[in-house]
């Protein structure tokens, strides 16, 4: 499998065998991980008879009925206990929070008892446990259903947490997070559901699955390295679009994991391009980007800055509701832009 | 009916012979409270000399053990929390004593007991408490955190080993393994939102969990009057069957739960139990035990309701054991105490090495950033 997304990474011009959006992804990554392992199920709120809320889950309850594909109450605390407690005893749950959001209901859970079980009982009792759900902001929404966890999750010891960017990203994280014998936090964007994205016959084969822990260059560049996760990467991307029409050519790195974070690949990015600018979509303080800049400013690509390393991120406020505020919550193309202007100082 | 005979005759045909031994015993157990359930635990339970014994010197292996983990805490060799289970013993032995080794058991952190009888032994115990490489969880757990097999912990937040128990369960219902859950808490624990919605959860499911309250009257310094609107824990599980029991007499304990896990096992769903029980120590070492509560109280206990003194007491009253024999057991476990505790002082603590190990499972080894930039830590699986 390691092999196969080496092969994806090399060869450029494979076959675009199928356009798969990110949600379908998802779902045949499951599907197929559901029947590999019968070990594997899923619960949380409506993923059964429901579809699931955002549709991720549609037709596996049908196709694999009530034992493997679970409808819980709204009780995130219990289910998320429930969950850690059944991968404690063998089996290899998906446990999905209907939002991230819900999460900190069941934030014990995932950190005290699934996090630090491995080390705490040093190495007797592994946690092959998936936590996956919609991340970040959505499309009005307002403040409780809106926040970035990547930071929060990011910061444990113990955890795993990817955050996947196109439908590649999403069905071979979620194939590799479902193998891992770890609990990983799978942090996916709603707003990413619905994009389409081609998909070639190596990454549609059965065991397709990418590395957790490292980075993907998405667009080569030798001016600025902008280093992004998740929906943001695209925005990055299509920054990188407008500012190669003025001359300036923009490396986008794809975090796809936050922890382990690759830091070797910003690393060779930056001492490449001698500038970096971070974007995310969660708050600045204590953030993705701060974490980035501080091992930049720790390790060798420090001497091979010509600029400040600089972060772009969402507004810290808590996510208002109206779409004119909403829109100037969260970093927009043009913020890029501005600030990749500003480090190369053009 | 045969067997209350029978039981009434072997009362009557006691023999007056110090020395003959009674092989089994028919002992007549205390009333047991229930809630939605036509018929509870038998009322009187057969005790074998070999069950006799095995309790006895388990019991008192744990009364020993708390009461060692006491003095080297004041001596200053354990460190950190210890929350001691001296006064519990019945419990933990009479829980075992109602399942198998294949089913599964998780507690909170007042563990040390559950610990021995799920198959820990007193010397790898002693050595986690005390930090050791020998340590049952080389030292990187402590008291809170030991794990056997189908024994998951010591756990720290109250109230979380709750619903991970139903977890468990799920899986042994998910398997098909006919195995159960012992998931237990304190009458602290019991007002937690999520021990409420693991009883949802259990029951819509109906998972094989016994749900057992060991409410030993006090949360902390919180008595149990001050803390729940609704003290009798057998019945919060409100659509759940439920048994209130006398946690201080270990036949009591052991027909409760094998009437549970005969429940269980049946695919009925969970039931709850609660023990009615006492701790002699305070919450935890850095609590005395006292402010919130009697000397008296617990002399009181101490001396009518001791569990290791009722099981004595029985089997000598009953010749099926002697005097000697018992002091005989008390030696051993006092000279397996010590040398337990002559290992926990002198094991060395864990290698430095061992810092960021066990962060992830069959994983290759990997960079771990220490204290600073320049620190490079391995952390190996």
């Amino acid at each position: 499998s390691h092999f196969l997304s080496c092969l994806v990474e090399f060869s450029k011009t494979s076959p675009a065998a199928v356009q798969v959006n990110v949600r379908d992804a998802l779902n045949q990554a499951m599907d197929e991980e559901l029947e590999r392992d019968e070990r594997v199920f899923l619960l949380g709120e409506e993923v059964a008879q429901y579809d699931g809320a955002y549709k991720v889950s549609r037709g596996l309850w049908k196709k694999y009925g009530d034992k493997r594909i679970i409808d819980t109450p709204i009780t995130e605390m219990g289910f998320a206990g429930i969950a850690v407690g059944a991968a404690f005893a063998g089996l290899r749950p998906i446990c999905e929070f209907m939002t991230w959001n819900f999460s900190m209901q069941a934030i014990d859970q995932v950190i005290n008892s699934a996090a630090k079980t491995y080390y705490m009982s040093a190495g007797a009792q592994p946690v092959p446990i998936v936590f996956r759900g919609p991340n970040g902001s959505s499309a009005g929404v307002a403040a409780q259903h809106s926040q970035c966890f990547a930071a929060w999750y990011g910061h444990c010891p113990g955890l795993k947490v990817v955050s996947p960017w196109n439908s590649e990203d999403a069905r071979g994280l979620l194939k590799a997070a479902i193998r891992d014998n770890n609990p990983v936090v799978f942090l996916e964007n709603e707003l990413m559901y619905g994009v389409p994205f081609d998909l070639s016959e190596e990454v549609m084969h059965k065991d397709f699955v990418l590395p957790i822990g490292k980075a993907k260059v998405e667009r080569q560049g030798t001016h600025i390295t902008l280093v992004s996760h998740s929906r943001c990467v695209g925005f990055c991307l299509d920054a990188a679009a407008v500012l190669a029409k003025e001359g300036v050519e923009c490396e986008v790195v794809n975090l796809r994991t936050i922890r382990p974070l690759d830091v070797e690949t910003i690393e060779a990015s930056v001492m490449k391009t001698g500038h970096l600018v971070t974007v995310e979509g969660g708050w600045p303080q204590y953030g993705v980007g701060a974490e980035i800049c501080a091992r930049i400013m720790e390790g060798p690509a420090f001497n091979y800055l010509d600029a400040p390393a600089v972060r772009v991120t969402g507004v810290d406020i808590p996510m208002p509701y109206a779409k004119i505020l909403e829109d100037h919550s969260v970093p927009q193309i043009k913020d890029i832009i501005f600030t990749v202007k500003k480090v190369l100082n053009m | 009916l045969l067997q209350m005979l029978l039981c009434y005759l072997s009362r009557l045909a006691q023999p007056q012979v110090l020395r003959s031994r009674f092989f089994s015993l028919c002992v007549l157990l205390q009333k047991v409270d229930l809630h939605r359930l036509e018929e509870g635990p038998p009322l009187t339970s057969t005790l074998t000399r070999e069950e006799g014994l095995k309790y006895y010197r388990t019991m008192q292996t744990i009364r020993r053990m708390e009461l060692k983990a006491d003095q080297l805490y004041k001596q200053k060799i354990i460190r950190g929390f210890c929350h001691l289970y001296d006064g519990q013993e019945a419990c933990a032995v009479g829980i075992e004593g109602g399942i198998t080794l294949s089913d599964h058991l998780i507690t909170a952190y007042r563990a040390h007991g559950y610990t021995l009888t799920r198959g820990g032994t007193v010397r790898e115990i002693m050595a986690e408490l005390t930090g050791r490489r020998g340590g049952i969880a080389k030292g990187k757990g402590g008291s809170m955190h030991m794990y056997t097999k189908n024994f998951y912990g010591g756990n720290g937040i109250v109230g979380a080993q709750v619903p991970l128990g139903a977890g468990v369960a799920l899986a042994c219902k998910y398997l098909g393994n006919d195995q159960l859950c012992v998931s237990l808490y304190g009458d602290g624990a019991a007002n937690q939102g999520q021990i409420f919605e693991t009883y949802n959860m259990s029951s819509l499911w109906k998972l094989p969990i016994i749900f057992i309250c060991e409410n030993n009257q006090y949360a902390m310094g919180t008595s149990v009057e001050r803390s729940a609107a609704s003290t009798e824990y057998y019945k919060r599980g409100d659509y759940i069957p439920g048994i209130r029991v006398d946690g201080m007499d270990v036949l009591c304990v052991r027909e409760a739960t094998k009437f549970a896990a005969a429940h269980c096992r049946s695919g009925k769903g969970p039931i709850l139990m609660e023990l009615q029980t006492y701790r002699y120590h305070g919450h935890s070492m850095s609590d005395p035990g006292v402010s919130y509560r009697t000397r008296e109280e617990i002399q009181e206990v101490r001396s009518k309701s001791d569990p290791i003194s009722m099981l004595k007491d029985r089997m000598l009253s009953n010749n099926m054991a002697s005097i000697e024999e018992l002091k005989e057991i008390d030696i051993a476990v006092r000279k397996e105490i010590e040398d337990a505790a002559q290992f926990a002082t002198t094991d060395p603590e864990p290698p430095l090495d061992d810092l960021c190990s066990h962060i992830f499972a069959n994983d290759q080894p990997f960079e771990v950033r220490g204290a600073t930039p320049w620190t490079k830590l391995t952390s190996t699986s």
